[in-house]
């Protein structure tokens, strides 16, 4: 496997006062189904549209399989299939004649390369003739794929493809991906999603312009440094209030119908905690050890890069 | 002890000429409980909240909002709730201060109270300081949680909130939780939308919608333990799969 396929170095883009990605750099092997994670704001947008020779970088480089994204730009647009945040297909035309004009463009046919939107748009041919402005999220989303797919692209770069989709649509669509890395399609692809992470081969975790951390979602979750638990009680709201006043704490964080809480000193806990939530007059206790997730990290990263420690 | 039923729906069908948006929903909401409202796109969830905020009228059924009729009484209803979505939330060429006494009069609120009111609200968001700035300057998370201590301001008896936290930071998104909890303990109801299943459990009840129908409505741990998983993602994927094209 080439390691480095894609590769990134120091990228950097300002526009005016604000700052959207600084000092940039990965690089993701052939094949690989590569994720970005993070929330608004935090410059996904504009590495993917460097990444696809829509915009210049301020500084650095960036370059895929040979091509560099500023000199080899027509290259590039030839060897990649986009898929932007926004639906950005012709809302006026049916769904084959979309996916026939982006055949057209790139000088092939939807016959030439079936097989490699067969999975998805099978799902969509029955509505074939519909204006893709009617169709639904869902629906566009697949329409979309199957256009960034029908040139037989070498890598897929996919902006918040699942961004406003509901669970079971989100869950579809990372089958669909998981298909097309059988195919040897080199995938990046963003999100805000992070229980997403976990579907990709490697991940970036991005915050305020700058990646975190990069690795894969495993070493992320078992590189969490400090001892983790799942604490219960019969009221949620009054365990928080009691839990971020509690003396030993580090990090106190809800988890649906559970709070995470790390301590700041692993050495009496959890029974430490135990004593003081009986004392406070809660019911229903309950403690567990647990493993952190790509959540827990994200948040601790987070927090540790707002407050730097000063020695 | 009776709780209030602070909306009740029964058999409530809303249909766009031959489509059926809403078939037969029943359900009761209850007074400081935070009720989650999941589904699918187009599963038919805004055309109901569209209902119970009394902008769309129901083609059939029984609803009633904080008491009052959901075909008769709009206008009661509409003073009744707040409303924050994702998109719509603050005007960013007015300043924070701004922003609340303009709501604070739409809503009717007298000048005095609205004045001592942000004054406290101000104070209790740590906001103070900022409140002469354009909300284009400030934060997400701060305009967020600006955005639904507005929608809370005129004291409602329920606040619906349409994918409040989409696209923010998990910290952020935690913040934002805290104040609904807050909120709910005071005595407003919150009806709140989301994609983000562990926010689902934040809930006291929920209830999820697909092709137009309630499949299924309870408590977040009956809802998981009657179908044998461990979290809600399980549950919404066992019910919700049905997806319509």
């Amino acid at each position: 496997m080439d390691e480095s396929f894609i590769e990134a170095a120091g990228l950097t883009k300002t526009f005016g006062p604000i700052t959207a990605i600084s000092d940039v750099s990965f690089h993701v092997g052939k094949g690989e189904l590569f994720g970005f994670i993070g929330p608004d704001g935090t410059g996904k947008t504009t590495l993917f549209r460097i990444l696809t020779t829509l915009l210049l970088p301020d500084k650095g480089s960036a370059r895929i399989g040979s091509h560099d994204v500023v000199k080899n730009f027509r290259e590039i647009r030839k060897n990649i299939g986009y898929m932007a945040g926004r639906f950005s297909l012709y809302k006026d035309l049916t769904v084959e004649e979309n996916l026939k004009f982006y055949a057209t463009i790139f000088d092939t046919t939807i016959e030439e390369n079936y097989h490699l939107i067969r999975n998805i748009y099978s799902h969509i041919e029955p509505f074939k003739k519909r204006l893709a402005g009617n169709l639904s999220g869902g629906m566009k989303q697949k329409l979309a794929l199957s256009c960034a797919l029908i040139h037989k692209p070498d890598t897929l770069v996919l902006d918040e493809p699942t961004t406003g989709v509901d669970a079971v649509s989100r869950r579809e669509f990372w089958e669909m991906l998981k298909e097309l890395k059988k195919e040897g399609i080199t995938i990046l692809v963003s999100t805000p999603y992070m229980d997403e992470a976990s579907l990709c081969d490697r991940v970036a975790l991005m915050q305020s312009g700058r990646i975190m951390e990069i690795d894969t979602p495993a070493a992320i979750t078992s590189q969490y440094p400090y001892a983790l638990f799942a604490v219960r009680a019969g009221n949620i709201n009054l365990l928080l209030n009691d839990l971020e006043v509690y003396e030993n704490r580090r990090s106190v964080q809800p988890f649906g119908q559970t709070v995470h809480f790390a301590p700041a000193n692993a050495a009496n806990e959890p029974e430490g905690l135990r004593k003081y939530l009986e004392s406070r007059g809660h019911s229903g206790i309950r403690i567990e050890p647990i493993h952190a997730g790509i959540e827990d990290c994200f948040m601790m990263l987070m927090t540790n890069s707002e407050q730097p420690k000063t020695e | 002890m009776e709780r209030d039923v602070i909306i009740e729906v029964k058999d409530l069908v809303k249909k766009f000429d031959h489509f059926v948006a809403n078939d037969h929903l029943s359900f009761k909401v209850y007074g400081g409980e935070i009720f989650g409202f999941l589904g699918a796109n187009g599963a038919g969830k805004t055309t109901a909240i569209r209902i119970l905020c009394g902008l769309s009228k129901p083609t059939s059924g029984f609803i009633r909002v904080a008491g009052y009729d959901a075909y008769s009484q709009t206008e009661q209803i509409k003073k009744s709730i707040g409303y924050m979505s994702q998109k719509f939330s603050l005007y960013e060429d007015l300043t924070v201060y701004e922003n609340i006494r303009f709501y604070g009069g739409i809503y009717g609120l007298r000048t005095e109270y609205i004045r001592s009111k942000s004054e406290e609200l101000l104070h209790r968001l740590g906001m103070t300081e900022i409140r002469n700035k354009l909300i284009k300057d400030i934060p997400t998370g701060w305009r967020q949680k600006l955005a639904f201590s507005i929608a809370v301001f005129h004291n409602p008896r329920i606040v619906f909130l349409d994918e409040p936290t989409g696209g923010v930071d998990p910290v952020t998104r935690r913040q934002f939780w805290k104040l609904i909890y807050e909120t709910a303990h005071s005595g407003i109801t919150v009806f709140v939308t989301t994609h983000y299943m562990d926010e689902a459990e934040y809930c006291d009840k929920v209830c999820i919608m697909s092709e137009g129908k309630i499949v299924a409505m309870d408590s977040p741990d009956k809802l998981k333990e009657g179908f044998g998983v461990t979290n809600m993602d399980e549950v919404f994927f066992k019910v919700a799969r049905n997806v319509t094209y």
